[in-house]
């Protein structure tokens, strides 16, 4: 057990410490620091140049995707070197979520199942930020159930033709390119008859509508398709293989593991040692100590469960489900913490536009995204700890006698 | 970087698991008033009670982290032995507070388990601090009533704190001397002993130097340990109830299939998972002296203390009726979840060490 750097641990962080001290946009760290949670906003640049900026400097210098292969536009580091430079990057790693759904998922699932000259092609602009990548799974009717999904995909010579609709796609709008999870057969059960493809989001018949969120913002996107054709070269797997595809490229979420959720604590630490106009603070309550207490202990727990697992990682072992604790307690933690700050405020926690009000309003969405605190619940109960899958009456049927409704 | 115990580290704990498997049981100790004396000595045998005494005293000196790998496999084997009190606490105020020759005399006795050592501070209700203690020190006797105290109906040894001429300090009384009497108390957790421990005029020799800062800073160092045999307790806890409802059928199903049960496990799974976690940065800090070994030892001890009873509480609940027979071992853990929970100071002094530690940091 070593918490600290070992000797080479030490100059990897010194490198990318030294490179991060001549590099970093020092321009936008006040605006980054002062940017609410799932607001980020800078007040002299477009925060999606701005973003596509930093990415490109990272990847020009090899900084980029730090654990993917160099041929694809990445480092070959291992993970402790990627969370090494994940502590290092900090702030400006805010500048980075444009590129999560892209790096985490699409790239991973690209590198497991394209043929060379795709991955050549595509994985370095990804790696670089030139080119944005959304997944285009949910759909209207299924979310949770994504094998339950309808939006068709039939051959056609040497083509594919869609239609359909997703819903949730983060960044569509601003995406280039798209992994997209079909049904191809409905005669067979819903998990044996998809097929995974991934596309230009420029293709024609594919029509983009943002959606307004419950926080305000507009992030996510309703995706419409009719009659795209994907050339077959683009399919990533086999026919009727697309559940195993779309659950490599779930698996790689839990691979962005080291990078730990944001929780609100640090900010929550810091609003309650700060003293009011009557010289008190929060913290001099032992109420409000004991609840600072528990989050603190949390967030340190999810720090070093997230750092285990990459020791865990290091000896062989895969990630393993284990790794769907950081999101499930970070979403909660998050919205408990947000709606106590707004309680200690008074009525002045009415006022939007404040961070813990930011963070109110956006941490529904945590417990939501890349599955419900729910199934976190059914993954690690089953997969962890053994217990039985949940009854399904649908899963040995054919996906076109499924009853249907919604 | 390297988050987990060495291999060899895991040998230990397959071995003392095995161990304490077959020779741990918490059961037959009620009767004995909480304590085994015959599992105590085995432990002696294995090295296991000074394990992070160095060798010059007689312990094993293999170190801290071992010490933490034992403690976890405490708690797990709810083991009726007083090794937080003797082991982890009492040692450690010796070794690290004690005078060269106190050092010789002690350690190597509590190491090969001839002596048993308990810390004595609390004196009633609330935790203990410097103005609650109203024991007295004149003329090398001791005088006061210390209660309740942890391991005390077993233990030779007491370090006792009480008032002198300048201000609190630390005196070893020998237990079975004169001027001290023991009587029990009913114990939450009757697998470990509790008692109230009368001293009138007992000889008392100054340990060290050591006075209320000395105190402060054993407890971050004992917090460690303790936290691991909570966490121990607390995977074992989950471990019995997980391995319940894949057995136990009701409406024709197994429970562990039903998704509140399913639930109730995934989330005793979380914050069991979150306190080993921060357990392993506490024993790391521990082991190297680190500045953040404060900071790490109260977030362990918080969460190791929010994840035994969050555990031991499911438990109970996921064994249903059966859980409160006291047949069934669902109470004991419970109990010892109890009673470790305030053992070392309760969660509000935990939550409090952590939060002045957040504040300087
Ligand atoms: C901000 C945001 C961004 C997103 N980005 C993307 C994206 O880029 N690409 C993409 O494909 N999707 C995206 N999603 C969609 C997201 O993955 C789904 O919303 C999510 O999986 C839940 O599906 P659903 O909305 O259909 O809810 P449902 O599945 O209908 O769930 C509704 C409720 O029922 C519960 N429930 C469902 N099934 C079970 C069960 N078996 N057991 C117990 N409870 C159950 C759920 O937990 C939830 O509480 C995004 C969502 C959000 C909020």
């Amino acid at each position: 057990m070593d918490f600290d750097d070992t000797a080479e641990e030490a100059a990897f962080r010194a490198e990318a410490r030294a490179w991060l001290r001549a590099n970093v946009p020092t321009e936008y760290e006040a605006d980054l620091r002062s940017s609410p949670f799932g607001r980020i906003a800078l007040r002299n640049r477009d925060i999606v140049a701005a973003s596509k900026a930093w990415q490109k400097r990272k990847a020009e210098a090899g900084w980029a995707c730090l654990h993917w292969p160099k041929d694809y536009g990445g480092r070959g580091a291992s993970p402790i070197e990627r969370v090494i430079w994940q502590q290092e990057e900090g702030i400006y790693s805010k500048l980075s979520s444009l590129f999560i759904v892209g790096h985490g998922m699409c790239g991973p699932t690209v590198m497991a199942y394209a043929d060379e000259a795709q991955k050549r092609r595509y994985l370095p602009p990804l790696a670089a930020g030139e080119e944005i990548w959304c997944q285009l799974f949910s759909e209207p009717a299924c979310g949770s159930d994504l094998a339950g999904l309808r939006t068709r995909a039939e051959p056609d010579g040497d083509d594919w033709v869609v239609n359909g609709q997703k819903i949730w796609t983060s960044h569509a709008h601003l995406s280039d390119y798209g992994i997209l999870l079909t049904r191809t057969d409905p005669t067979v059960p819903k998990h044996k008859g998809l097929t995974m493809f991934f596309l230009d989001m420029r293709s024609p018949g594919v029509e983009i509508r943002p959606i307004r969120q419950g926080d305000g913002q507009a992030e996510f996107n309703e995706v419409y398709f009719t009659d795209v054709r994907i050339p077959d070269a683009q399919r990533l797997g086999r026919p009727g293989e697309g559940w195993s595809v779309a659950l490599t490229t779930l698996m790689n979420e839990r691979l962005s593991i080291g990078a730990v959720m944001p929780t609100g604590f640090p900010e929550m630490l810091a609003f309650c040692c700060t003293p009011g106009p009557d010289g008190r603070a929060p913290v001099d309550d032992s109420a409000v100590r004991k609840r600072l207490a528990r989050w603190a202990a949390r967030s340190s727990g999810l720090r070093f469960t997230a750092q285990r697992s990459i020791s865990a990682m290091s000896r062989g072992n895969m990630p393993g489900p284990e790794n769907s604790i950081g999101k499930l307690v970070a979403g909660t933690m998050m919205q408990e913490i947000a709606g106590y700050a707004l309680e200690l405020m008074g009525p002045a926690g009415m006022i939007a536009g404040g961070q813990f009000q930011a963070m109110m309003l956006r941490s529904p969405a945590t417990r939501v995204e890349g599955g419900t605190d729910e199934i976190l619940r059914n993954i690690i109960a089953e997969r962890v700890l053994g217990l039985p899958a949940d009854i399904r009456v649908d899963k040995d049927v054919p996906f076109n006698q499924i009853a249907r409704t919604g | 970087m390297n988050f987990d115990f060495s291999d060899e580290q895991r040998e230990l704990r397959d071995q003392v698991r095995r161990f304490l498997a077959q020779h741990a049981s918490p059961r037959s100790a009620i009767a004995a008033g909480g304590h085994d004396p015959a599992l105590w000595r085995g432990m002696a045998e294995l090295g296991l009670l000074g394990i992070a005494i160095p060798e010059e005293y007689g312990g094993a000196g293999a170190g801290y982290l071992e010490l933490c790998v034992v403690a976890e496999e405490v708690g797990r084997a709810l083991a009726p032995v007083p090794f937080s009190s003797s082991a982890c606490l009492a040692a450690e105020f010796i070794l690290q507070a004690g005078s060269e020759a106190q050092k010789r005399a002690w350690l190597p006795r509590l190491a090969d388990g001839t002596a048993i050592a308990v810390f004595a501070a609390v004196e009633g209700v609330g935790d203990a601090a410097p103005d609650r203690i109203a024991a007295t020190v004149s003329g090398g006797r001791l005088t006061g009533i210390k209660s309740p105290v942890l391991d005390g109906g077993v233990a030779d040894l007491g370090i006792v704190a009480a008032r002198g001429a300048d201000g609190i300090g630390l005196y070893l009384v020998d237990l079975r001397g004169a001027g001290v009497a023991r009587s029990g108390l009913d114990s939450m957790d009757p697998t470990r002993s509790l008692v109230e421990i009368r001293f009138e005029g007992a000889p008392a020799e100054p340990l060290g130097e050591a006075g209320w800062d000395t105190v402060e800073r054993m407890l971050d160092r004992a917090a460690v340990p303790l936290a691991f045999e909570q966490v121990g307790g607390a995977d074992r806890a989950l471990e019995m109830a997980r391995d319940y409802a894949l057995e136990r059928v009701a409406f024709g199903r197994p429970i562990g299939s039903f998704q509140a049960v399913k639930h109730m496990l995934a989330d005793m799974y979380v914050s069991a998972t979150l306190a080993r976690s921060n357990a392993y940065w506490a024993a790391w800090a521990l082991a190297t002296d680190a500045a953040e070994l404060g900071q790490a030892a109260a977030s362990a001890r918080v969460s190791a203390t929010e994840a035994f009873g969050h555990c031991a509480r499911n438990n109970i609940q996921v064994h249903g009726g059966m859980g409160f027979t006291w047949e069934f071992d669902c109470h004991l853990f419970y109990r010892r979840a109890a009673l470790l929970a305030t053992a070392l100071g309760g969660p509000a002094l935990w939550e409090d060490r952590l939060v002045a530690q957040l504040r300087a940091a």
